[in-house]
């Protein structure tokens, strides 16, 4: 396998992407991400110069909203799943030291 | 010889955008609502809602780019910037890296050494954050996404600021830009507009910039000046002391005049930015950057030019009209109907000033009308009311914006040119103070003055003190 | 007549004159659920009552005359990763277990002003990341044909419930080949629009830029109605295209033509190569020697990088889904860790508890590829690779009007058969994956079935805005 995913690396993209993984998921995810990229890393066999990156696959452009106020109070809807809630705010674990 | 420190100052200017709506939805920019009612699936990240971009959001920054001397980036896209954090509700800002809407501008501020331009890296657009809110009695947070969604742009600037005094004088610069174009009212205070500070020291002489660090929580310009005092001080010392400085995010606390590092171990700063693939992209052609140039307004150093020809007012009182982008309207505009600037600038210059300073206001807040100052400008000059009356009338003015034609009216405090009723009261003056009227007769010029006073006092302040001294010296 | 031997469209006629009810018939899906729903497992979610309610709603408004299109009073299914108003939706995963929309997908919207009545909700690999269903936090579907083996995926419940006689017809969502393939597992009738075509507003994304809506039906001309209510321009969703203004060729059963005669049809040799089941490949270019003698002209031809497709999808795919699950933290709602230590602990639980195997595992290569020193190795280079498929098919659609190919290289592996190595699970959405990446039409038909009795899809490609050619072709097909 040439790409060897550390210990390190499994941590830091825990971090990024906010999830924990038990130490048995560790050792999963290092050998799936390490053959994943891999894999991934036959792309680096094409030859891409001058090609420009695509991120929209259709020449769509200049799509656009008047600014017009059209929506109301819906507060109530925006609420309405919230795991916790307190004087119509959500409520989370204490932000501030 | 003790080394000598030069500081070197970048600025993120954020400023909120005075659009009706939010940058990807409906939902309205007002101030004050109850927490949670301007929002929808949309700027609360509920589950298959989209962003659709408000096309006045792109009219405004590009506003402010061309005053700013940007070039406008004809083929801009929008970027996701993902981090963790309540306020965020899709835990990635959408705004702009790669091609951000305007690039490469300057502006020119005056400080005590002199002219200097100031280079601008980029403008771009972006969404405000929510609003956490601590609850102490529970010991959490809450969070109302009210103002998720408000259109930003962050106004970037190249490190060219060295010192306090150029930053504020840059920031000044920056707002009264932004107002003068309407796309803001830029309170740092309500955090309409927010700086952050980039700051190194750098030997004296050195090619490279030092070490910067990041501050953040600058709500003022006394927070800033003292902030980069502050930080100044602490990455010299770290210098001296054969430290390093850190390259690292802070937070100012104003009252304690300290900042700390904003590090956790859960922040990476790894934003993984790309393109949104919800956004298509926004082609701005040489029409449209052609129609918001010529739509642009006078701004304020072609306005100072032109109040030099075209009125007889004061160069100072110039300057401190046009300080304020709705001082100058609100002076042109009561110029346009009553034809008098000296007039009207002496009661913006002497009232108006007076009022906002004892009310501790801005300019901004004004909220009486160019009609109900030429009217009250009016009847001074028909002598309908006389100066003190005229103050009066126009406090309340101040206050609320009436019709002073019609409160002096209502009120009865028209001044009274029935020279019967004049006569009365000068004769009934004349007979209750004896003593004062044989000092005048004696040759006591000044004593009609307090003869001139009991008159005004008994006619309720409604004369014209002119007449009344014309009758006076008549009857006497 | 069998009431769930029609058609959507016949059901619909039917209705319309007086044979049977629009209760009627969700009655008897509702009946045909209670017997096989046990095997099959294609529902999450779903509330009898209320189906039956809607179906006498919408029965009188068509007796009233109110209600007349093609597919008043026909019951639909219905991906759980398409929002419901009041009906919960969880993308199969446990963090989204008790949300409730407050507000219907764009398509859902369309296709109930069409008349047409939602039954429930199906199961799907969970966020849609899988070609099995057998992801899903409520338990695997199974393949009406044989329950031992996958119903296929993401959109597996909906394919299930269409051929198990569940639904009428049902809405899936195709990021990588997820209606196409389950449709083909299933032997019935798939389509991914041209991107931008059905609004993606309340589809919940996976990979944004590939994401597309679509039907899976029983037949063509039902493919051609669905898809002729569910095509719109939607004013909330940026990246949705104004078809029916500008080109007015959504007028897709318009399409159902007996006549293939002069039609260019390319077969890429790269399709037919090493992996492909011998008994799929000889069904699918049975079909395509079907379609020549009809009069279709076919040849083969070389369709370049087809290898380089899956590794671009997956980098894509996976960054833009790392984006797009961040917001399921246990703030706003669903799932929320039952205990927790301060904030960040609480979205990693939060998270780590609500999200399977299979998400987890492309949220973290999302990430990795997205950060820091790895974002113009692994991201940019596969958006220029991206690039570089598109002008393939650009090329190819010079020449040719179709492109036909097998749907995926095998027949419905058993259960448990692909979860246990991930990459060759990949490996087989190796031709359907660059029609999403293309932004392409593409539709999945029977084609026949394999010594076990499994359905074969074939698969028909078009360039952008052509579904009138897939519906025609595939339509000439079907009536042989």
């Amino acid at each position: 396998m040439a790409n060897v995913i550390t210990d390190e690396t499994i941590e830091y993209v825990g971090i990024l992407a906010k999830l924990a993984l038990s130490e048995e998921e560790k050792e999963q995810a290092k050998a799936d991400m390490g053959r994943m990229l891999d894999y991934i890393d036959k792309l680096a066999e094409l030859d891409t110069t001058g090609i420009e990156p695509m991120s929209h696959v259709l020449p769509v452009q200049n799509v656009f909203r008047e600014d017009v106020v059209t929506n109301g109070d819906e507060s109530e809807k925006t609420l309405k799943n919230a795991p916790g809630e307190k004087d119509n705010m959500f409520m989370v674990p204490k932000t501030f030291e | 010889m003790a080394k000598q420190y030069e500081t070197v100052i970048g600025l993120e200017v954020h400023v909120e955008l005075a659009t009706k709506t939010k940058i990807f939805c409906g939902c309205s920019t007002a101030f004050g609502g109850a927490p949670n009612t301007h929002t929808c699936p949309v700027c609360t990240g509920m589950p298959g809602s989209l962003p659709v971009l408000n096309r006045q959001v792109v009219n405004a920054a590009m506003a402010v780019g061309l005053a700013t001397n940007c070039t406008i980036t004809q083929y801009c896209k929008f970027d996701r910037k993902n981090y963790f954090y309540p306020d965020n509700p899709q835990n990635y800002q959408i705004s702009q890296l790669y091609l951000p809407i305007c690039r490469n501008g300057h502006v020119d501020i005056e400080t005590s050494e002199g002219k200097k331009s100031v280079g601008i890296h980029e403008i771009h657009m972006e969404e405000d954050a929510g609003k956490l809110i601590h609850d102490e009695w529970e010991d959490c947070s809450l969070v109302d996404y009210n103002r998720s969604g408000v259109p930003l742009i962050e106004i970037v600037s190249e490190p060219d600021m060295r010192s306090a005094e150029e930053v504020i004088a840059y920031l000044e610069k920056l707002r009264m830009i932004v107002q003068y174009l309407g796309a803001s009212d830029c309170k740092l205070n309500e955090g309409s507009m927010r700086a952050d500070v980039n700051l190194s020291v750098r030997e004296v002489g050195a090619e490279t910039f030092g070490t910067r660090t990041e501050m953040k929580n600058l709500n003022s310009f006394r927070a800033i000046t003292h902030a980069i005092e502050g930080e100044r001080e602490r990455q010299i010392e770290l210098l001296e002391s054969g430290q390093q400085v850190t390259q690292e995010t802070r937070r100012w606390d104003e009252a304690k005049e300290y900042s700390y590092a904003m590090r956790s171990k859960e922040d990476a700063q790894d934003y993984r930015y790309f393109p949104d693939p919800d956004l298509p992209p926004i082609y701005i052609s040489d029409e449209w950057i052609a129609q918001i140039r010529d739509s642009q307004p006078e701004f304020r150093e072609e306005k100072m030019a032109r109040y030099k020809t075209e009125f007889d007012i004061p160069e100072y009182d110039i300057g401190i009209i046009t300080d304020s982008k709705h001082l100058a309207d609100l002076f042109e505009e009561t110029v346009a109907i009553c034809g008098q600037p000296k007039k009207v600038s002496n009661w913006l210059m002497g009232e108006t000033l007076r009022l906002l300073k004892e009310k501790g206001m801005d300019p901004e807040e004004i909220c009486f009308s160019p009609e109900n100052l030429a009217k009250l400008i009016g009847l001074v000059d028909s002598k309908a009311v006389n100066s003190t009356v005229a103050k009066e009338v126009f406090e309340v003015m101040f206050a609320e914006d009436m019709d002073p034609e019609k409160y002096v009216e209502e009120k009865g405090l028209k001044t009274v040119n029935d020279e019967g009723a004049l006569r009365k009261a000068v004769e009934e003056v004349i007979r209750a103070n004896p003593q004062s009227v044989a000092d005048y007769r004696g040759g006591k010029e000044k004593a009609i003055g307090f003869l001139v006073g009991q008159t005004m006092k008994a006619m309720r302040g409604k004369a014209d003190p002119g007449t009344v001294n014309k009758v006076l010296k008549e009857l006497l | 007549m069998d009431i769930l031997a029609y058609s959507a469209v016949e059901l619909s006629a039917a209705i319309k004159q007086g044979k049977v009810t629009a209760v009627d018939a969700m009655a008897a899906v509702l009946s045909r659920i209670d017997e096989r729903e046990r095997d099959i497992n294609a529902y999450v979610t779903m509330d009898r009552e209320q189906a039956l309610k809607a179906a006498a709603a919408v029965q009188e408004k068509i007796e009233k005359g109110e209600l007349n299109g093609v597919l008043a009073g026909v019951p639909v299914a219905v991906k759980d990763n398409l929002c419901t108003e009041g009906m919960r939706t969880t993308c199969s995963s446990k963090i989204l277990e008790n949300f409730v929309p407050t507000f219907s997908a764009e398509a859902v919207v369309n296709l109930e002003k069409a008349g047409a009545v939602v039954i429930g909700k199906t199961n799907m690999d969970e966020f849609a990341m899988g070609s099995t269903t057998e992801t899903s936090a409520y338990g695997v579907t199974r393949n009406p044909w044989n329950t031992d083996h996958v119903p296929g995926g993401s959109s597996g419940g909906s394919a299930a419930a269409v051929a198990a006689g569940e639904c009428y017809f049902a809405l899936g969502s195709d990021t990588g080949g997820s209606i196409r393939q389950p449709a083909s597992f299933c032997g019935v009738v798939g389509l991914k629009p041209t991107y931008g075509t059905v609004s993606r507003y309340g589809l919940v994304a996976y990979g944004s830029s590939l994401d597309q809506i679509g039907p899976l039906t029983k037949n063509v001309a039902d493919c051609a109605a669905v898809l002729e209510v569910i095509a719109s321009h939607d004013v909330k969703d940026a990246t949705s295209i104004n078809r029916k203004e500008e080109n007015k060729d959504t007028d897709f059963t318009a399409a159902l033509v007996d006549d293939v005669k002069g039609m260019k049809i390319g077969i890429p040799r790269d399709y037919f190569g090493e992996g492909l089941d011998g008994e799929v490949k000889d069904a699918v270019l049975a079909a395509a020697r079907q379609l020549a003698a009809k009069g279709a002209v076919v040849e083969e031809f070389d369709l370049s990088l087809v290898a380089y497709a899956i590794p671009a999808y997956y980098t894509i795919a996976a960054a833009e889904a790392s984006s797009n699950l961040e917001r399921f933290d246990g703030i706003k709602y669903g799932y929320r860790a039952a205990s927790f230590e301060g904030l960040h602990d609480m979205y990693k639980k939060t998270r780590s508890e609500g999200f399977g195997a299979e998400v987890k595992r492309r949220i973290m290569l999302g990430s990795f590829v997205l950060s820091s020193g790895y974002y113009d190795a692994y991201y940019l280079k596969a958006l220029k690779v991206k690039a570089m498929i598109k002008n393939a098919f650009d090329d190819a659609f010079a020449k040719y009007d179709l492109i036909l190919g097998p749907v995926a290289p095998t027949t419905a592996p058993r259960l448990g058969e692909s979860l246990s190595d991930p990459l060759k699970m990949y490996l087989g959405d190796i031709y359907t994956i660059s029609v999403n990446l293309a932004g392409l039409p593409a539709i999945s038909l029977p084609c026949g079935k394999d010594s076990k009795g499994l359905p074969i899809g074939l698969q028909l490609i078009a360039d952008s805005f052509q579904e009138k050619k897939l519906i025609q072709a595939a339509y000439t097909y079907e009536k042989q």
